[in-house]
């Protein structure tokens, strides 16, 4: 019990405990000289950790921008397979501003992405602003022709084990999750008045029980292939690194 | 002077910083949802604690009493960013799922709580073996509770293990449909986590009835 209590109180002097008196302040005992003297002590102590802080930041600074690159590209890889395309796409690059038919609220980045020259595909991200808890962010590839090569949900709030579904590390149905639906799909294949859940009288599959999440993700979609193809040609056209600008 | 094997047996068991001392319950209750991110967060916040229980029992000489609570929280603050942005650049598909639970060890009151009532006065090596032991007991909790979670909740052991080890599996126990929701969402923690502690008392109870029996026997004896 008192090995308890020793480990416990804070308060208990012991012989190891520093106390005031242990070092004596150099010229003097005024409150204006002891309360400098610790301030000195305190800013010294504040110089020395971030002093660290920064050579582990410089250190580590290539490290950490090399992965966010990676997790970028796996992303995008994600939903364009990589044959598809073989330039640089994180450097052919023009800037979305905020636009409501996407659901986006701020600038977000358009990747494009080529194959000999030619016009490939757009990666973009949209946001479904209805799901069941919350938002859910989409990246989607849309190739030349006018279809889509796929989505995936990257980030969600819906319930887990009900309309989770939508991202396919959660579909319980691994050889044909929810989302690969929209694989190579463009609005020749379903007319865009179809392009809905069938629980709204469209095409497009949903699980019985779960229909907001995977409604809200079929909508989206349909919405951001409706905006990139009414502005194909200008989204391959602006330079690289440029701000899409909407009349 | 508390001996090695004392430390040891207070961070494990008798002073666990979860299960004796109720301390750091948000990280409890949010990695605990798998065995492979309870663990691997418990064992960053031991590493954080050895780390930290070190470096200020080093520096305890030069630390002046009325200033050490906030040169503590500058050591430790500091600590922990290295140790984040380290994960983040050499560890970081483990950074991906424990990236936002990292700097809660600073907020976790039991790392500054060993370094105010351990290292403050104890030696460099017996400091961070405390700073470890703690975290490890620590660690040893988050696991049980982590393992407990996601069998009850979706049938699995070991899930996600392939993150930290490469090479390795984790195991689907219950069939594949099988889910629970209570035992993946953090009500499922505070049940699970009070029937541990419970346990614990119970264990505690136990052996102190049985030292009391046996002490009242040998006064028998002697009268």
């Amino acid at each position: 019990m008192s090995q308890e209590q020793e480990n416990i109180s804070t308060t208990a002097p012991s012989q190891a405990t520093l106390t005031a008196k242990d070092i004596p302040p150099p010229g003097g005992t005024s409150i204006l000289r002891i309360s400098t003297r610790t301030a000195i002590i305190l800013l010294w102590y504040c110089i020395a950790f971030t002093a660290l802080m920064a050579a582990t930041y410089f250190a580590t600074k290539p490290a950490i921008e090399a992965s966010a690159a990676a997790e970028k590209l796996q992303m995008i890889n994600a939903v364009l397979s990589k044959d598809q395309y073989d330039n640089e796409l994180l450097k052919d690059t023009i800037t979305l501003p905020a636009t409501a038919a996407l659901g986006l609220e701020e600038n977000t980045t358009l990747y494009r992405a080529r194959k000999g020259g030619e016009a490939a595909a757009v990666i973009l991200e949209a946001i479904a602003p209805d799901g069941y808890s919350g938002k859910i962010r989409l990246i989607l590839a849309v190739k030349a022709n006018g279809e889509l090569a796929a989505v995936r949900v990257t980030e969600h709030k819906e319930t887990p084990g009900l309309g989770d579904y939508i991202d396919p590390k959660k579909d319980r149905n691994k050889s044909r999750p929810w989302i690969t639906q929209f694989n190579d799909v463009g609005f020749e294949q379903i007319p865009q008045a179809e392009f809905k859940v069938k629980k709204d009288g469209g095409r497009i599959d949903q699980m019985s029980g779960a229909t907001i999440s995977p409604r809200a993700v079929t909508n989206a979609v349909r919405r951001a292939l409706e905006w990139t193809l009414s502005r194909r040609e200008a989204l391959f056209a602006l330079p690289s690194g440029q701000t899409l600008e909407e009349k | 002077m508390s001996t090695y094997r004392e430390i040891t047996a207070n961070g494990l068991w008798k002073q666990n910083s979860i299960l004796a001392q109720v301390l750091g319950m948000c990280p409890t209750l949010a990695v605990t949802t798998n065995f492979t991110n309870a663990f691997s967060l418990g064992l960053a916040t031991a590493f954080v604690m050895a780390l930290s229980n070190g470096a200020v029992s080093l520096l305890r000489a030069f630390i002046p009493y009325e200033i050490r609570i906030p040169v503590f929280i500058l050591i430790i603050a500091a600590l922990v960013t290295i140790v984040d942005m380290a994960m983040n650049a050499w560890t970081h598909d483990l950074y991906l799922i424990l990236g936002i639970f990292i700097p809660l060890i600073v907020t976790n009151c039991i790392v500054l709580a060993r370094v105010e009532a351990f290292a403050a006065k104890n030696p460099a090596l017996k400091s961070t073996w405390d700073g470890f032991i703690m975290g490890f007991g620590l660690a040893l909790v988050l696991g049980v509770l982590g393992l407990s979670r996601e069998l009850i909740g979706q049938g699995t052991l070991f899930s996600g293990i392939e993150v930290v080890i490469p090479g390795l599996h984790g195991f689907q126990v219950l069939p594949e449909d099988y889910n629970f929701l209570i035992g993946i969402l953090p009500p499922g923690a505070f049940i699970l986590l009070g029937f541990m502690i419970a346990v614990r008392n119970w264990l505690d109870a136990r052996a102190t009835a049985a030292k009391q029996a046996a002490a009242r026997q040998q006064q028998l004896q002697t009268a």
